[in-house]
């Protein structure tokens, strides 16, 4: 089934004429964003240096911390005024990202969520409870709008309480779900416990980390859906970038809305079809925030083969980054955040280590500290104290709940060169 | 009063829980001959710390910093209590008529009798209401 045939089918030339067109409207509207007027003169180029899609080589990237130094509102092409919705996303230094959208960005936001649920057969018959967080994060409304775009009956249920998820699944009749796959995993242990076995449901849309297929295999089995891996970021919108179609191998991005480069991460070099690298991306369509060559950090191919259903291009799903950022519980962490954080608290020092585990399928992140001898004060109801202190800091800055380990100042590995702060021990299957 | 005689240094010592930790403290005051003569564990999430009274506090300090050790001076008082059925109930009555708050607390039974062993947060003016009280505080010189 197709959202909207004409688009999703486009034939190679009138796909590329298209891109063509929308790239230069693009490349004319960052004009009004300050950082890429000057990136332009600096690699003296003007808006009219790109006359063809190739082209696009000529400008220089984009990357994460660009957008950061730019906050909150630098990326902006458009007045305030005409942006109707914030987003963030977790920053490195306490700074989050900001992404903004104006009307018709949500409007052409929610219709590419539309087509990805459309492409796996949700109709407008289907009962959706998107289990995902409705805050500043995209993947809740995100999905919600283009639940609604569709049709659906959406239950905007977002995240917590299993049990009261469980039972609405249950009485609403819900046929589709959308969350974490580490929390679909979850879900599917209480259902267990409370012994149902969640009749009503069809499909299962999964994103916001990555999963592997085995994951995939027992998700259906003890769920009773057919599985689909889901793929988006903030500064690309949010969820619905690109999507698994039925035949599950490999994601439809959505080449008239993302012009797709994959590049070596080292050189910057675009790589061929079959090669993995790091996905660079220029979004065609976005107004409130265009971005040139946006480096997502997530590494992944462009696949060679065709698709039987006659869709563009797929990527090959998500294996890892091509820097050091940490996906927990569907969250984004940069090891940087944890350091920012503890040079704050002058109790504990500098040094840390991350450890990463899966308990009982979800992902449990446990922070070693040293504790500062300067303020050892001998007493326990101390330490405690502080150990509660990092905590509930790491908390505010990650929007994550971890474990915190005090221990012996002086315990902890040092590095010279490069660190291994961080030690994922999640199966990888 | 003088209640300064009646202050005793206690050392504490910030450990991780895991195996090996407490044998890595006893060990090292066992090499410069220091004996303990009183010592408890306190336990939270993941750590602990080691109290314990010896005999030259200021030697098991830098013993134990040299070594890396996280290690802090503590005052804590001493109770003399009758090593008999009903002795802890004596001290404990007192100190509760006299208003006393305990932060925590232990006990040993040694050469001199029962002894308890208390980390309170008004030092000074717990020394004198146990002083007071008709209860015996021992003099840090019992110690160190």
């Amino acid at each position: 089934m197709y959202w909207d045939e004409k688009i999703e089918t486009l034939k190679p030339a009138d796909l590329q004429q298209l891109q063509l067109k929308r790239l230069k409207k693009t490349v004319k509207l960052v004009q009004n964003v300050g950082f890429y007027k000057n990136k332009f003169a600096e690699a003296k180029i003007k808006p009219s240096s790109i006359k063809t899609l190739d082209d696009i080589r000529k400008i220089p990237f984009t990357k994460k911390q660009d957008l950061r130094d730019g906050y909150p509102f630098g990326f902006f092409a458009v007045p305030l005024k005409k942006v109707i919705r914030i987003h963030t996303t977790s920053g490195t230094t306490g700074k989050p990202t900001v992404v903004g959208y104006t009307r018709n960005d949500l409007d052409a936001w929610s219709d590419l969520i539309a087509r990805n649920m459309t492409m796996v057969g949700i109709t407008a018959d289907d009962v959706f409870q998107n289990m995902v967080n409705y805050g500043m994060f995209t993947g809740g409304l995100g999905f919600h709008y283009g639940a609604e775009k569709i049709g659906m009956t959406v239950i905007p249920s977002a995240t917590g309480n299993t049990k009261r998820q469980i039972e609405m699944i249950d009485d609403f009749g819900v046929t589709t779900i959308h969350c974490t796959p580490s929390y679909a995993m979850h879900l599917s242990e209480v259902a267990e416990e409370l012994g149902t076995s969640l009749e009503s449901l069809k499909t299962g849309l999964f994103g916001a980390e990555s999963w592997s297929e085995s994951t995939r295999k027992s998700l259906e089995k003890r769920l009773g859906v057919t599985a689909y891996d889901s793929y988006g970021l903030s500064e690309l919108f949010g969820p619905g970038v690109a999507f698994e179609c039925p035949e599950r191998d490999g994601l439809h991005i959505w080449h008239d809305s993302y012009l797709v480069e994959i590049i070596d991460p080292k050189t910057g070099e675009q790589l061929a079809d079959g090669e993995r690298g790091e996905l660079v991306v220029t979004p065609l369509v976005k107004e409130a925030m265009p971005l040139l060559r946006y480096r997502t950090g997530d590494v992944t191919m462009l696949m060679e083969d065709g698709c039987l259903c006659r869709r563009g291009k797929k990527i090959a799903r998500i294996t890892g980054r091509s820097d050091d950022m940490l996906v927990i519980r569907g969250i984004n962490v940069f090891p940087s955040q944890i350091e920012h954080v503890l040079l704050k608290i002058p109790e504990v020092g500098n040094q840390f280590m991350v450890y990463i585990d899966k308990i009982n399928h979800l992902d449990e992140m446990t922070v070693e500290v040293e504790i500062n001898r300067e303020y050892f004060s001998g007493e326990l109801a101390d330490l405690a104290n502080l150990q509660k202190k990092v905590v509930k800091e790491l908390r505010d800055a990650l929007e994550l709940r971890t474990t915190v380990r005090l221990v012996e100042p002086g315990s902890l590995p040092r590095f010279e060169g490069k660190s291994k702060r961080v030690i994922d021990r999640r199966e990888k299957e | 009063m003088d209640t300064q005689k009646f202050i005793i240094r206690q050392i504490s010592i910030f450990s991780e829980n895991r195996p090996g930790r407490l044998a890595a403290i006893a060990h090292a005051l066992g090499e410069e001959n220091i004996n303990i003569l009183a010592f408890s564990i306190a336990e939270a999430n993941g750590f602990g710390v080691v109290r314990a009274l010896v005999d030259k506090p200021e030697k098991a300090h830098d013993k134990l910093q040299s070594l890396g050790f996280n290690i802090a001076f503590t005052d804590v008082i001493a109770v003399q209590m009758k090593d008999q059925p009903g002795g802890l109930y004596v001290v404990a009555k007192i100190l509760g008529d006299a208003g006393i708050n305990i932060e925590y607390s232990y006990a040993y039974s040694g050469k001199e009798g029962a002894v308890l062993i208390l980390r309170v947060d008004q030092v000074e003016d717990a020394i004198k209401k146990i002083r007071n009280s008709g209860a015996v505080l021992l003099e840090r010189s019992v110690f160190h």
